[in-house]
């Protein structure tokens, strides 16, 4: 550890997890605690417990294998292949991950006419909303690989499959690892799409939680199935750091900028693939569109133009508008503190050296992604007002809330690069008498820059869209546009309706526009590396 | 000098710190914990600050069931003065837990005496929202069917696989729902009516939002069935272009959920809190809520809005269980509800 880092690297560490601490373990702590009090015993005893767990595994593991699938191909297009339009498809794959889960839960409702709830809808739609978790965080690396591994291997008379299976696929595991994990993590927690197209029929630990918290008050319930739910989140969470063990080694990392080339052959077998997928993904996204200007009497924009109001006889108590730019606004707050957040601890991952404690810090700063929002938000009704502030009510708090969920997002998309980033590169530097900031400026920020603007505007739109937590914590004279969303679709009346899929059409608006500009300035970035 | 610096200082990271948290009037405060629905027309809150000094802070909490689950969790450190929208379904639950203090408004006694929940009046009804299964009249015209007009009926085979309820394990209607088929065919008699509405091709969804706007034939995106579960006042909501109102609640079918307000224990301005309620209770906020909320004052007399009494009129005889029997009974009769239907 050179000298910069003795004192560099604790304090970055507290920081980290100083804020996971107060915002996160210890509410969750105190309030599985309190249930701890009951019969846990009794419920983990039960075989409908059981039955829950495995039902929640299993189809979490298929929602990953199907987003895993799905999303591969694009990252393919979306690293490799100079087509025009790249920017535009990242932005369209990002779109479903900020759409608000009621909303697809319909979309993916009336697709299949569930009637009691199925489970095929529930894999299509978790997967739906995780394409692009895979895409991003698999061609964050993808991109920087360098070809030149690859064409070695093409000139020693390896097929393209062959080079792709040898060559470039082990490097890309800790990516594939990565986004993995974070999917599993999503789908095993998610909440509104288990609800809505599950029917009260299929139930995860996540629904049941929620049920045995907010309805029926069985705390001693809901902290078994939470404890359960948390031995699950870190045995998967294992698996995966096990699995990407060794893997993130050194590899040459190029600029971006050199890598993508036309598709060529076969490759374009892999474009079409990623098309088909686009059109999956567009699909609901269309009848969202559809919806948003049908009304009774034919086309309309009614929902259009009740975006500048209330909606029908004051259903919000502030304009769409001004939700879209609360969201805006608490998006903000959450992806700076998110970026500083997930910088810092990626830097202490980085520069940790004992291998284990590394990876044991890496399950702990994920396993906010895997506890149910219920328990977070209960937690914090009988621990927060013991801070200085009474913060339980303070507007801070979604911010808050939605950077817990956004770190490790932040995490997983650039430690890959920062752990594949040469050492010998940063010990040439300091050889040549750099300074160790100096040696950061110069190897790892333009190295990493790319994957560190990219986390930014995906953990930006990832916030956007975040209802979890938000709903459970957003006032109602701030509320998000999500939230708005959910509360429209809440009453009666054609208006209120009309309203709610204008304001998701909003929201992906506002999405693409982030995740356009975003690629603005990573093309920027590339000018700047070139010097 | 160095004190003074530090005093600067600390001045301007109070004043940053207050930024962030939004600027806090100096004036006296009450805060008002509220279920999500909680509306109020902003010009009438305005009014009210304006003559009482008091500035009203709002504070929505989750729906009924959540917000008293909260309540009743953070009893010792209160997110507020007043809570309004308690139900009847889990008022006992907070009156168990201690949650509010006495406190009798001026007008208590001016109709929502009649939903009392103790002596103490640690809980004042403010308004009713009743439960009930919604038609769509146009549907029934359009097929030449005769209307159904009871429980009974949705289990006649010639309403098979018209009706669409949500779940009462997932949705706060749907428990209504199911507490009224409990009042109206007694327990265990509730159950055989549940398997003959099952056997007839009764849709459940998890949510109300999915059985009114998906599934209702008469909602914005034009659903499969005519008969859903909603609220007495849903058709006022649905009232078309000319007027007439496109559906109908039948009046013989609903479940009256009260709703209620009340000062916290170990409010931080009872007094205030007090005058809050009294606010809540006062004929302006009484005479708005339908429109802004869909719900029926609790005081007598305060007219409904025009197109009401033609659209969606109060129920006359909705059924109604003691809020200490739901209490005592809630959680089994969902337990045998969910085995009975869900198998």
């Amino acid at each position: 550890m050179s000298p910069h880092n003795r004192l560099a690297v604790p304090a970055a560490a507290s920081v980290v997890l100083g804020f996971l601490g107060l915002f996160f373990a210890w509410p969750v702590a105190a309030i599985i605690g309190m249930g701890l009090h009951g019969n846990v015993g009794e419920v983990l005893a039960e075989a409908s417990t059981w039955r829950l767990v495995a039902f929640t595994l299993g189809q979490a593991a298929a929602s990953t294998a199907v987003a895993l699938i799905a999303g591969v191909p694009l990252a393919y297009v979306l690293a490799r292949s100079l087509i025009p339009g790249r920017a535009v498809l990242r932005a369209v794959v990002t779109v479903p991950f900020v759409l608000p889960t009621i909303v697809v839960g319909m979309a993916f409702r009336a697709l299949f006419d569930v009637d009691s709830g199925a489970v095929l809808p529930i894999v299509l739609a978790n997967a739906f909303f995780n394409v692009a978790v895979v895409a991003r965080t698999v061609s964050g690396l993808w991109s920087h690989l360098d070809r030149r591994a690859e064409d070695a291997a093409r000139s020693l008379g390896a097929s393209k499959l062959r080079a792709f299976t040898s060559v470039t696929l082990p490097a890309l595991l800790p990516a594939l690892g990565s986004a993995a994990a974070v999917v599993f993590l999503f789908c095993a927690t998610s909440f509104g799409v288990v609800l809505v197209l599950g029917g009260g029929q299929y139930r995860t630990l996540e629904t049941e939680i929620y049920l045995r918290t907010v309805q029926l008050l069985d705390l001693p319930g809901a902290a078994a199935l939470s404890l359960l739910q948390l031995a699950a989140v870190v045995t998967a969470l294992l698996a995966a750091s096990f699995a990407r063990r060794r893997r993130e080694t050194a590899l040459r990392l190029r600029s971006a900028a050199g890598t993508a080339r036309r598709p060529q052959g076969a490759q374009w077998l892999v474009v079409g693939a990623a098309g088909l997928v686009v059109c999956g993904l567009l699909a609901p996204i269309a009848g969202l569109l559809v919806r948003s200007v049908s009304t009774r009497d034919g086309w309309g924009l009614a929902g259009y133009r009740a975006l500048l109001g209330t909606g029908q006889q004051g259903t919000l108590e502030v304009t769409g508008l001004e939700a879209g730019l609360n969201s805006v606004r608490t998006a903000v707050d959450a992806t700076w503190m998110a970026l500083l957040l997930g910088l810092l601890a990626s830097f202490v991952l980085v520069a940790v050296r004992r291998r284990a404690l590394a990876e044991s810090l890496d399950v702990v700063l994920m396993v906010p992604l895997g506890v149910s929002a219920v328990t977070v938000g209960f937690g914090y009704l009988i621990t927060l007002h013991l801070l200085p502030g009474d913060l339980r009510t303070s507007p801070l708090l979604v911010p808050f809330a939605q950077a817990l969920v956004v770190t490790p997002l932040v995490i997983r998309m650039v430690l890959p690069v920062l752990r594949s980033i040469d050492d010998r590169l940063r010990q040439a530097a300091a050889t040549l008498g750099a300074g160790p900031w100096r040696v950061h400026r110069e190897v790892d920020v333009p190295l990493a820059a790319r994957s560190v603007l990219g986390a930014a505007g995906f953990g930006f739109v990832v916030a956007l869209g975040e209802f979890g937590a938000t709903s459970f914590l957003a006032r109602p004279d701030a509320p998000t546009l999500p939230v708005a969303i959910g509360r429209l679709l809440g009453r009666p009346g054609e208006l209120n309706t009309q309203m709610a899929y204008a304001a998701c059409t909003l929201l992906m608006i506002v999405t693409v526009l982030a995740v356009v500009l975003v690629e603005r300035l990573r093309i920027r970035t590339d000018a700047v590396e070139e010097f | 000098m160095v004190r003074w610096v530090a005093a600067v200082a600390v001045i301007t990271l109070t004043a940053g710190c207050s930024l962030l948290v939004g600027q806090e009037p100096a004036q006296r405060t009450v805060t008002l914990v509220a279920h999500d629905s909680f509306v109020v027309d902003p010009r009438l809150l305005a009014e009210f600050e304006q003559r009482s000094g008091i500035h009203v802070e709002v504070r929505t909490s989750g729906d009924a069931g959540e917000l008293a689950n909260k309540l009743v969790l953070s009893k010792a450190a209160p997110l507020g003065d007043v809570a309004y929208g308690v139900d009847s379904t889990f008022a006992s639950r907070t009156l168990r837990e201690g949650v509010f203090a006495p406190y009798r408004a001026a007008d208590a006694d001016q109709g929502p005496h009649r939903y009392a929940q103790d002596r103490q009046n640690r809980l004042t009804a403010v308004d009713v929202a009743d439960v009930c299964v919604n038609i769509d009249t146009e549907w029934f015209a359009a097929h030449r069917m005769p209307e159904p007009a009871t429980l009974r009926d949705l289990t006649e085979p010639r309403y098979r696989g018209l009706t669409a309820v949500p779940d009462p394990t997932t949705s706060s209607p749907g428990l209504a729902f199911l507490l009224g088929t409990v009042a109206a065919f007694g327990d265990p008699g509730w159950q055989q009516y549940w398997r003959e509405l099952a056997a007839n091709d009764v849709k459940l969804s998890s949510g109300w939002e999915e059985v009114y706007n998906q599934d209702f034939s008469a909602a914005a995106e034009h659903g499969p069935r005519p008969i859903v579960l909603s609220y007495a006042s849903s058709p006022a909501a649905e009232v078309g272009d000319d007027g007439k109102p496109r559906t109908k609640a039948l009046l013989d079918t609903c479940y009256r959920q009260v709703e209620y307000a009340g000062v916290l224990a170990g409010a931080k301005d009872p007094q205030g809190a007090g005058q809050l309620v009294d606010f809540l209770l006062s004929r302006e906020f009484q005479r708005q809520a339908p429109e802004q909320m869909y719900v029926y004052p609790a005081v007598d007399g305060v007219p409904l809005p025009p197109n009401w009494s033609a659209s969606a009129p109060l129920p006359p005889r909705p059924a109604e269980l003691p809020a200490s029997e739901v209490e005592r009974n809630r959680d089994r009769w969902v337990q045998q509800w969910r085995t009975l239907v869900r198998g």
